[in-house]
């Protein structure tokens, strides 16, 4: 039996916080600036897009202190427990001067109208702490979340290159403090359930991956909050009652990445940066895409489990997954199951899943030898924006130059992500020839008719949809034009 | 006069830095959401319309009023004075609506109550019932309903256009479509009011425009103008979304304040912040050029369309503005260029950087490109074929002789130092081999007309204060927003006086201190601000200097300011010295300075004047790659020369430039406002309006200032307005983008790209020119 205690217990820049009344939607940034009054962090827009409350929440991984940038206008206090959170408020140099990256940030001009500025002390923060002396990709990789208007970026960027000049991460305060700070965490991990609240305003923070399944097959009406990176803005952005809550994000047992031979399996709380090597070295294809997601805050937050798990039709992950051939593997207390991942979305916000039941892992099998496969995003602003749509296409192709095997998945093309099972008929058995790809293009009317929204019109998405088809071949053929502007 | 001193700390002119760049750094910059709000605090939430015209016919905030923590609702009948914000003084905006809604967004009622959090949940309990009327979306729809105006149109004429045109051996018929852009100022609207004794109110506004917010304030309370007083410290941002849309929200704080007797607080979230306040306009501009074989124009005659929105705003001076701007940096030997402010059921569009200008200029720079494509050659050469000249060809549209035309030399340099001809050359090469992937590039110059178009704005007035330890106290009518003018005025005044920039301290901006404040845009900030300023530094130095002189028996000739002081003969008197020998010989320290820029006269009746007071000039080069695929595109290459005189702070300068180009280019490729089909903006929050982001700063981004440039004109400094002019370097992208696009059809075809030119629409250039091929 799981023991219980009714507190959130967290680091507060140097001060120990234990909560014991907390709304299951309580942001970070509310807490910070109206209950303790730490107003460096700034709310530009409450959804995690611009980075201006960007802080960095430090926790435990495999007893070690992993730094995360995270926005903390959709990060709830609830997700907390066991963390340190650092505010702007708390960087500092020796002395009292300013730390190293403020005072690059101030001698390259790199504030203006400064309402962004602590948001992107706090990112180049933590990318000084693991890079500091990043490259042009890196640092443009680790500002994705941040949003200025007025500098045009260009001496931020600079400030940037010359950080590691004005001091290097030995002896930051931040890095001297790791082990006190460490042992501090590791206390508050007593192996209890946290219980806070009763009833809507119920939290559940679970003490493992077993006890998480216990908690909400008994609690079947609980939100799962995970990274929060769209729940959070069910609160901020629509007001929508959210609890009970479950956090999740801090089990560390829904972080494993299983690896062999045949397949990768990811287990639902890997965020996108914790995966971002592992799909760098199993599906290189895969790395473009995984950098183009978010911004480097929602990368750190946002999970594998969640983005399949909500079912959105413009998640960037499951049409790779999809034409992968990924299962899920679901779990309703000790009962497991598995689904293909293509199976799991059945409508447009509606998922095949049962009461009580969750998205343990996912499994992604590892590509055969002899196929090929790419997946591409397209977005109206290339990086840190929502698909237009997303494209992903596997083929093999047998020794008579023939298709012998082909699955392509979309996202934005229709209400779920969604195979193109026409185009795949028409493509089976044919010559893989440019001729071939010209003809089947009309079979995409079969598979999809897409809508015209903010993103895109429909024509749009039908023609570019096509044209990736194409890409897609060219690539096999080894004719690979593509834009050069690479991320980090 | 323009002469500042002879002492010289290397202030003036100097790159100092954002004087509050360490406070930015460490959070300690407050903005007026990080103020400590006394106790008792109430917080102000405004009920939108969710139609875009309809007339209301009954509105019930029961469920709202007992809400919890509601203190309140205001509505129209809660406003003591006039229930109108309107900056164009035509009574066309109202706080509150009232019988109708005339636009999706539209402030109703607002709702006050003990936490923003409280009041935001309440107003979305109002129930609103409507009945719809018909509305116009945008500017076709506006000129096929009849074409009714927010505003008088404008007209400016010269030559004999019709014959011009009808003798021309070649014509460019076609119509631009320019979108229009969202502020996404990091800092949102927000205002803070405290009330005081009898009627006072002083209100802490993110206003670019303090004594029109004190003015709306006073109209709504219905008291007078001295019982107001306005503070803005610095805002997060404004680029002219807050010159006149801050008045609504600091004139709901102050009716709550007044009526409860508490300090209250409104700021929108982002998405009403975006739906609820205007934007640049977005224009269609017809047009019929005339022009020769040669690329020479002979006539241009053209309408500008602008959707205005449901109400006047600033729309009248921002498509004066457009037409002021139509020439570009180009001579029109005959021209007939005309203004329609239309009425839309959309929010009512206001100033934007460049305000008009913007869109005048790419209007302009697309029949440009129509004559090259269709002439076969470089779009350069048709520009170079049509500049201004320095001492012919020299009138504008609007009857002033441009008499510093430096366009010339500008282009001359930036194609050189860009080895633009070279690159083209390759480019070319590229495209006939590369199948998916095709190149441009474009060189586009800037000419941006200097001074507000209505006279009486410039003016400027500064306090200054020498306290007896000779420290001092700066105050003027100009706002901070991020521009640095806080830190260039500090500077004017330090290099004045000799002393140390941090002698100095920059106070925040207050109506109590300087009246009758323009609004700190138009980039005139520093030049109207630093020359009054200088004018109130000048006073307290003359009486300084005779009380001196007085006191060491010594001829007024022989005293010289220097560097830390004054010198007497040979005596050196240390600045606080004399400060406190000079409190001791009751000498004012103190005066109030003031400036009007000369020269400008505007007479909009009959279109003629000399409405700026000199031009600031630029040019840029944009390279480009695009996917013919896929309509991605990514900007390789930027290289640009711009001219601000003889700089004040040239890093100041250099960030407006960057930052201006940046947000120009943004504007002109991936920022889309999207209205749907019932009427509401659906890119209302950084997730659906995309502005650029670091990485879309291109790799290689080449910016100098021309440091040969001095003011022809007396400015202060002999330096230049900056903050809007680079925006409109970033129309050399589109047109880069245009080449690449032109390439499918091997240049013989005008790209015509609309803006913003998103992906989509390079592909569907692309497939545009595709047919035209096959044609």
């Amino acid at each position: 039996m799981v023991e219980v205690s009714h507190a959130i217990k967290f680091l507060l820049n140097g001060e120990e916080v234990i909560l014991t009344d907390v709304a299951p939607d309580l942001t970070l940034l509310d807490w910070l600036r109206l209950e303790r009054r730490l107003r460096g962090s700034k709310e530009g827009c409450a959804e995690g897009d611009c980075g201006a409350c960007t802080v960095l929440v430090g926790r435990l991984m495999d007893d070690e202190i992993i730094y995360d940038s995270v926005t903390a206008c959709i990060r709830f206090v609830g997700s907390l427990h066991g963390t340190h959170v650092v505010t702007i408020e708390h960087l500092r140099g020796e002395n009292g001067a300013l730390h190293p990256v403020q005072q690059a940030m101030v001698d390259h001009h790199g504030s203006q109208c400064g309402f962004c500025t602590p948001g992107f002390v706090m990112s180049l923060y933590g990318l000084w702490m693991r890079n500091p002396d990043p490259s042009r990709a890196a640092i443009e990789k680790a500002l994705q979340g941040n949003l200025c208007r007025c500098t045009g970026y260009a001496p931020i960027i600079r400030a940037a290159q010359s950080m590691s000049s004005y001091g290097q991460p030995q002896g930051d305060p931040l890095l001297a403090e790791r082990i006190a700070v460490r042992d501090k965490l590791r206390a508050m991990h007593d192996g209890r359930r946290v219980e806070i609240g009763e009833d809507d305003r119920k939290i559940i923070i679970p003490a493992s991956l077993d006890d998480f399944a216990a908690v909400y097959e008994a609690n079947p009406d609980a939100r799962i909050v995970a990274g929060s990176t769209d729940v959070g803005l069910w609160v901020t952005k629509f007001m929508r009652a959210i609890g009970p809550v479950i956090f999740i994000g801090h089990l560390q047992e829904l972080k494993r990445i299983a690896e062999n031979d045949s397949e990768v399996r990811f287990y639902a709380g890997v965020s996108y940066s914790e995966a971002q090597p592992v799909i760098a070295a199993n599906f290189p294809q895969l790395g473009e895409l995984w950098d183009r997601i978010a911004g480097e805050q929602i990368r750190n937050m946002g999970t594998i489990g969640g983005n399949i798990a909500n079912g959105s039709p413009i998640g960037d992950t499951p049409p790779p997954f999809i034409a992968l051939g990924a299962k899920l593997h679901l779990r309703r207390g000790e009962h497991r199951g598995e689904i293909k991942l293509e199976d799991y979305f059945l409508a447009y916000g509606k998922q095949d899943r049962q009461p009580g039941e969750f998205v343990e892992s996912v499994t992604i099998p590892l590509l055969p030898a002899g196929e090929k496969f790419a997946t591409y995003k397209i977005s109206k602003r290339r990086e840190e924006d929502i698909s237009a749509l997303c494209g992903a296409f596997r083929v093999f192709v047998n020794d008579a130059g023939a298709v012998g095997m082909v699955r392509i998945a979309f996202g934005g093309m229709a209400a779920t992500p969604k195979r193109a099972k026409a185009v795949e008929a028409a493509l089976i058995g044919k010559p893989w020839t440019m001729d071939t790809i010209e003809a089947v293009t009309g079979q995409f009317a079969e598979d999809f008719s897409p809508i015209s929204d903010m993103r895109a019109s429909a024509d749009y998405r039908m023609l570019a949809a096509q044209n990736l088809l194409k890409r897609f071949f060219l690539w096999t053929q080894e004719r690979s034009e593509r834009l050069a502007r690479e991320v980090a | 006069m323009n002469k500042q001193s002879d002492i010289s700390l290397a202030t003036l002119h100097a790159p100092t830095r954002h004087d509050s760049g360490p406070k930015h750094v460490t959070g300690t910059a407050e903005y007026i959401d990080d103020m400590i709000e006394p106790v008792g605090t109430m917080h102000a939430y405004l009920g939108l319309s969710t139609k875009p015209h309809a007339e209301i016919l009954g509105m019930n905030l029961d469920a709202v009023r007992s809400a919890p923590g509601v203190i309140g609702v205001l509505t129209a009948e809660d406003i003591p004075g006039e229930n109108d914000v309107s900056p164009s003084h035509k009574h066309d905006e109202p706080i509150f609506a009232v019988g109708e809604v005339q636009f999706w967004g539209q402030p109703v009622f607002a709702v006050i109550a003990e936490t923003r959090e409280a009041a935001r949940r309440a107003a979305q309990l109002a129930k609103i019932d409507y009945r719809d009327r018909p509305w116009i979306a945008d500017v076709r729809a506006g000129q096929a309903a009849g074409g009714k105006l927010v505003t008088e149109p404008l007209k400016l004429e010269r030559g004999e256009v019709d014959a011009a045109l009808t003798s021309a051996p070649r014509r460019a018929r076609g119509a631009v479509t320019i979108g229009g852009q969202d502020h996404f100022y990091l800092e949102g609207q927000i205002a803070f009011a405290v009330p005081g004794e009898d009627e006072d109110v002083t209100i802490h506004s993110s206003t670019q425009h303090p004594s029109e917010v004190q003015l709306m304030v006073a109209q709504v309370l219905g008291i007078r103008h001295n019982a107001v007083t306005v503070n803005v410290r610095r805002m997060g941002g404004g680029f002219g979304g807050k010159e006149t849309q801050g008045n609504l929200f600091a004139a709901v704080a102050a009716l709550a304040a007044k009526k409860w007797n508490r300090a209250c607080k409104i700021r929108p979230d982002r998405d009403d912040d975006m739906q609820a306040t205007g934007k640049r306009h977005d224009f269609v501009v017809d047009y019929d050029v005339g022009y020769d074989e040669s690329g020479r124009i002979l006539a241009v005659d053209a309408v500008y369309g602008a959707r205005g929105g449901f109400s006047s705003d600033l729309t009248g001076p921002v498509t004066d503005r457009a037409l002021f701007h139509a020439d570009n940096a180009y001579w029109y030997p005959a021209v007939r260029v005309r203004s329609e402010p239309l009425y839309t059921n959309t929010v009512s569009n206001t100033a934007f950087r460049g305000f008009g200008g913007p869109q005048g200029m790419v209007a302009c720079e697309r029949w440009i490109e129509d004559i090259a494509y269709a002439l076969g050659k470089d779009t350069l050469d048709i520009r170079k074929a049509n500049f201004y000249g320095t001492d012919t060809d020299n009138v504008t549209p609007y009857h002033q002789v441009v008499e510093d035309n430096i366009v010339h030399r500008v282009v001359d340099e930036l194609e050189a130092s860009s080895d633009y001809q070279a690159r083209r050359r390759a480019i070319i090469d590229f495209n006939k081999t590369s199948t998916v992937l095709k190149k441009g590039i474009a060189l586009t110059p800037v000419k941006f007309g200097i001074s507000f178009t209505a006279t009486w704005y410039n003016q400027a007035g500064a306090l200054v204060h020498v306290y007896k330890d000779g420290s001092i106290h700066l105050s003027h009518g100009g706002t901070e927003m991020g521009q640095g003018l806080y830190i260039k005025v500090a500077q004017v005044v330090a290099d004045a006086f000799g002393v140390n920039l941090d002698t100095v301290k920059i106070m925040a901006t207050s109506t109590g201190k300087v009246p009758n404040t323009s609004a700190t845009a138009a980039s005139s900030g520093s030049d109207l601000n630093g020359m009054a300023a200088w004018d109130a530094c000048e006073q307290i130095k003359s009486r300084m200097l005779a009380h001196a002189a007085k006191l060491h028996d010594a001829d007024e000739a022989d005293c010289h300011w220097v560097t830390g002081g004054l010198n007497v003969g040979r005596k050196h008197i240390p600045f606080a010295e004399l400060a406190a020998s000079a409190y001791l010989n009751r000498v004012q320290l103190s005066a109030a300075g003031f400036y009007k820029t000369p020269k400008i006269h505007w007479d909009r009746a009959t279109g003629r004047g000399h409405p700026f007071y000199y031009f600031a000039y630029g040019a840029s080069v944009s390279e480009v790659t695009i996917d013919t695929l896929t309509g991605e595109y990514t900007v390789d290459r930027v290289d640009i020369l711009h001219d601000v005189g003889k700089s004040l702070n040239p890093a100041v300068d250099m960030g407006q430039i960057e930052g201006g180009f940046i947000q120009g280019m943004g504007w002109l490729t991936t920022e889309e406002l999207v209205w749907d089909d019932k009427g509401q903006l659906r890119t209302h929050a950084p997730s659906t309006y995309k502005i650029p982001l670091a990485s879309d700063v291109p790799p290689i981004f080449n910016v100098r200032i021309a440091e040969w440039s001095v003011n022809r004109e007396p400015t202060i400094g002999r330096s230049k307005a900056v903050g809007e002019p680079p925006f409109m370097l970033a129309i050399s992208v589109v047109e880069a983008l245009g080449m690449a696009v032109a390439s499918m059809a091997d240049y013989k075809k005008a790209p015509q790209l609309d803006t913003p030119v998103t992906p989509e629409r390079v592909l569907m250039g692309v497939e545009r020119m595709k047919t035209a091929r096959g044609a």
